[in-house]
C-alpha cells in the first residue's frame, strides 16, 4: 500500500457529513415506476377489440344463425375430411421427398446435387394451379404409366386415368410442391447442426446411416419443426385449390354451396373461416408438444406448459398478494 | 517384433496451397504416452487428426495397432478405404475432442452406450451396463440421467472419456482436452486421464499442460512448422532441449 503523503490529513479535515442519519434506516421497498401511457394504450385497444367483437356478433350481415345451420352439415364435414385428408399426405409425402432432395443437395456426387436445385428451382416457380392443371390434363400427355426399366420393358402398366383419380392428382401435385419447399427447409435444419457433432459421430465409427438418424436429424428437428409448421399452415390453405381438379374439398363445398344457396355465401365463407382457424390451431398446439420433445438436452430445463404456465402465474400472483397485505 | 501402437510415416498434409504438415514421422509403442507439444498452426491438431482419419494425408500413411488406417496397399500403391471401413477403424480408435462435442440430445448415459449398440458390438442391455461401469470410472456415475448441457465443463469432457472408453480402443487419441475448461475444472480431467496412463493404455495428448507432459509423458514431441523438431523423454525435451526453437517456445508457455 502506497499511499501519497498527507492524504490521512485530508480526510481527517473534510467537512462531517451533516444530512446522513447515524442509524442506518431499514432497507425500504424500491415502489414500481407508474406507467400511465401503457394504461391508457391498453384502454384505447380493448375498446376497438370490444367494438369489432360487439359488430361481429350483433351485425345480422353475417347471419349467425345460417352460420349455425352450415356448421356442421354433412356436405361441409365431407369436404372439411377431403381437407384434412389431401394435407395429411402431402404433408407427409412432401416431407419425406424434401428429406430426400435435401440429402441429395448436401451429398458429395455433382449429379444429385444439380438435382436437386434443379428440382427446387422449377417448383418453387411454378404457381401451385398451373402444376395441379398439368397432372390433371396429363392423361392427355401420357396414356399410360409404366413400372419397369427406364425406356426398357415394362413389368406391369396400368392405365393412367384410372390411378388419376382426382384425390391423387391433388396429393401429387401438392406433394411435388410442398416437397420443395420442404427441401429448403431440412436443408437448414440440418446445416444448423454443429460440425462437432459430425465429427464426433465419424470419430466413433457411427454407420453412416445411423449417423444420419440419431445423431443429426433429430438435432436438425428442432429447427426444422417451427419451419415445417410454417409451412404446413400454408399447405393446410393451398389445399383450397384442389377444387380446381375438381375436389370438393372445404373451400370448394362452401364454394358450391354457395354458388346454390346465394343469399348464404357470407355464412358459408364464415363456416370456412372456423374451420381454417380451428385446424391452424390444432397444428400449433401440436407443434408446441414436438419443438418441447425436440429441446430435450438442448436447454438445461424444458420450457414449461400453458398449464405448467398458468399454475405458475397464479402461484406468483398469490405471493405477490401476501406480499403487498404484509406491507 | 512387436507392432508400434502408433505408426506416422512421412505424413504431408495441405489445405489448399498451406502445407500444415511436411513429413511427419513419430512412432508410438504400445502402454506409451506421448504428448505432442508446439505452438498454435504447427499442426499437433492435424496430426491427431490423420491418425484417425478425419483428415486425409496427401502423402505418407499411419497405421495403427499394425494396420494401415484409411487405406490398403495393393500393387505396391495405397489405395483409399471405402467409407464403412474407415467407419469401423475408428471404433479402434478413441478420439476426445477439446469441446467435448457431446451429443445434446442423448442422456449421459445413452452418449457412452451408442456407439457398442449402432456398431454392432454390444446388445443394448450390455452397453449400458458398461457405460455405467465407465461413468463410475470418470466419476460420474450418478449422472446417468442428466443431459450434457446441464453439466459442467469438466463433467462433459469426463464422459465424453467415457464415450471413447466404451469401444474399447488400442489406442486413445486427446485433442487439447483442458483447453476449453476453466482453470479449476483442469485437474478433474487430467486425473482421469493419468488414471488411464497407469492403467497401461495407449495415450497420444495435444496439450499445453507443461506439468502435466511432464508428469505422465513417457515421450515428448515437439512440432513446430509441421514437422517434428524434437522428441524424446520428457527429462530431456523439457529440460534440456536441444534446439533453439523448442527452448523458445518453452520459455514462453511456462
Amino acid at each position: 500500500m502506497s499511499e501519497p503523503p498527507g492524504a490521512a490529513v485530508s480526510v481527517t479535515e473534510a467537512p462531517p457529513p451533516t444530512d446522513v442519519p447515524s442509524v442506518p434506516p431499514a432497507p425500504q421497498r424500491v415502489l414500481p415506476l407508474r406507467r400511465p401511457g401503457r394504461w391508457i394504450a391498453t384502454a384505447v385497444v380493448l375498446v376497438v377489440a370490444a367494438q369489432f367483437v360487439h359488430g361481429l356478433a350483433t351485425n345480422p350481415f353475417y347471419q349467425w344463425d345460417r352460420f349455425g345451420y352450415w356448421f356442421l352439415r354433412p356436405t361441409v364435414l365431407d369436404g372439411l375430411l377431403i381437407t384434412l385428408e389431401v394435407t395429411a399426405y402431402s404433408a407427409v409425402l412432401g416431407l419425406l421427398g424434401g428429406i430426400l432432395l435435401a440429402l441429395a443437395r448436401l451429398s458429395k456426387s455433382p449429379v444429385l446435387r444439380a438435382v436437386s436445385w434443379t428440382y427446387v428451382w422449377a417448383l418453387r416457380s411454378i404457381p401451385l394451379i398451373v402444376v395441379l392443371l398439368f397432372l390433371y390434363n396429363f392423361s392427355a400427355l401420357y396414356k399410360t404409366l409404366s413400372v419397369g426399366v427406364p425406356f426398357g420393358p415394362a413389368f406391369f402398366s396400368f392405365d393412367e386415368s384410372r390411378l388419376a383419380t382426382d384425390m391423387a392428382i391433388a396429393v401429387i401435385g401438392l406433394s411435388l410442391n410442398e416437397a420443395a419447399y420442404a427441401a429448403e427447409v431440412v436443408r437448414g435444419g440440418i446445416l444448423s447442426v454443429d460440425q462437432g457433432q459430425h465429427e464426433a459421430a465419424a470419430a466413433l465409427g457411427l454407420p453412416k446411416s445411423y449417423q444420419f438418424r440419431r445423431i443429426v436429424f433429430p438435432q436438425a428437428l428442432r429447427s426444422i419443426t417451427p419451419n415445417y409448421v410454417n409451412q404446413l399452415i400454408g399447405l393446410v390453405k393451398s389445399t383450397s385449390l384442389v377444387f380446381y381438379v375438381s375436389l370438393l374439398d372445404l373451400f370448394g363445398t362452401v364454394q358450391s354451396m354457395g354458388a346454390t344457396y346465394p343469399g348464404d355465401i357470407v355464412p358459408l365463407l364464415l363456416v370456412a373461416t372456423v374451420w381454417y382457424l380451428t385446424l391452424t390451431s390444432a397444428v400449433s398446439v401440436v407443434q408446441f408438444y414436438v419443438e418441447r420433445y425436440y429441446a430435450r438436452g438442448a436447454t438445461r430445463s424444458l420450457p414449461p406448459t400453458p398449464l405448467q404456465k398458468l399454475r405458475a402465474g397464479l402461484t406468483d400472483l398469490r405471493a405477490r398478494i401476501r406480499r403487498e397485505a404484509a406491507v | 517384433m512387436t507392432a508400434a501402437a502408433v505408426e506416422v510415416h512421412g505424413v504431408h498434409k495441405w489445405y489448399g496451397p498451406h502445407r500444415v504438415l511436411d513429413g511427419v514421422d513419430l512412432t508410438v509403442r504400445p502402454g506409451e504416452v506421448t504428448v505432442i507439444l508446439g505452438p498454435s498452426g504447427s499442426g499437433k491438431s492435424t496430426l491427431l487428426r490423420v491418425v484417425n482419419h478425419l483428415e486425409k494425408p496427401e502423402i505418407g500413411h499411419v497405421s495403427v495397432n499394425g494396420e494401415l488406417i484409411g487405406v490398403r496397399r495393393q500393387g505396391g500403391r495405397l489405395k483409399e478405404l471405402s467409407e464403412r471401413a474407415i467407419l469401423a477403424q475408428r471404433g479402434r480408435i478413441g478420439f476426445v475432442f477439446q469441446n467435448f462435442n457431446l451429443f445434446p440430445h442423448l442422456t449421459v448415459l445413452d452418449n457412452v452406450a451408442a456407439a457398442p449398440v449402432a456398431t454392432g458390438k454390444l446388445g443394448k442391455a450390455a452397453a449400458q451396463e458398461l457405460a455405467r461401469e465407465l461413468l463410475g470410472r470418470v466419476g460420474l456415475g450418478d449422472k446417468t440421467g442428466a443431459y450434457p448441457r446441464q453439466l459442467s465443463g469438466g463433467q462433459q469432457q469426463r464422459v465424453a472419456i467415457a464415450r471413447a472408453l466404451a469401444l474399447r480402443p488400442g489406442v486413445i487419441l486427446f485433442d487439447e482436452p483442458t483447453s476449453a475448461l476453466d482453470p479449476e475444472l483442469v485437474g478433474e480431467v487430467l486425473a482421469v486421464i493419468k488414471d488411464l496412463a497407469t492403467s497401461g493404455t495407449t495415450l497420444v495428448i495435444v496439450t499445453h499442460e507443461i506439468g502435466f507432459a511432464r508428469e505422465i509423458a513417457d515421450r515428448v514431441v515437439f512440432l513446430d512448422g509441421g514437422r517434428v523438431v524434437e522428441q524424446g523423454p520428457p527429462s530431456e525435451v523439457l529440460d534440456r532441449p536441444r534446439h533453439e526453437r523448442t527452448r523458445d517456445f518453452l520459455s514462453k508457455v511456462l
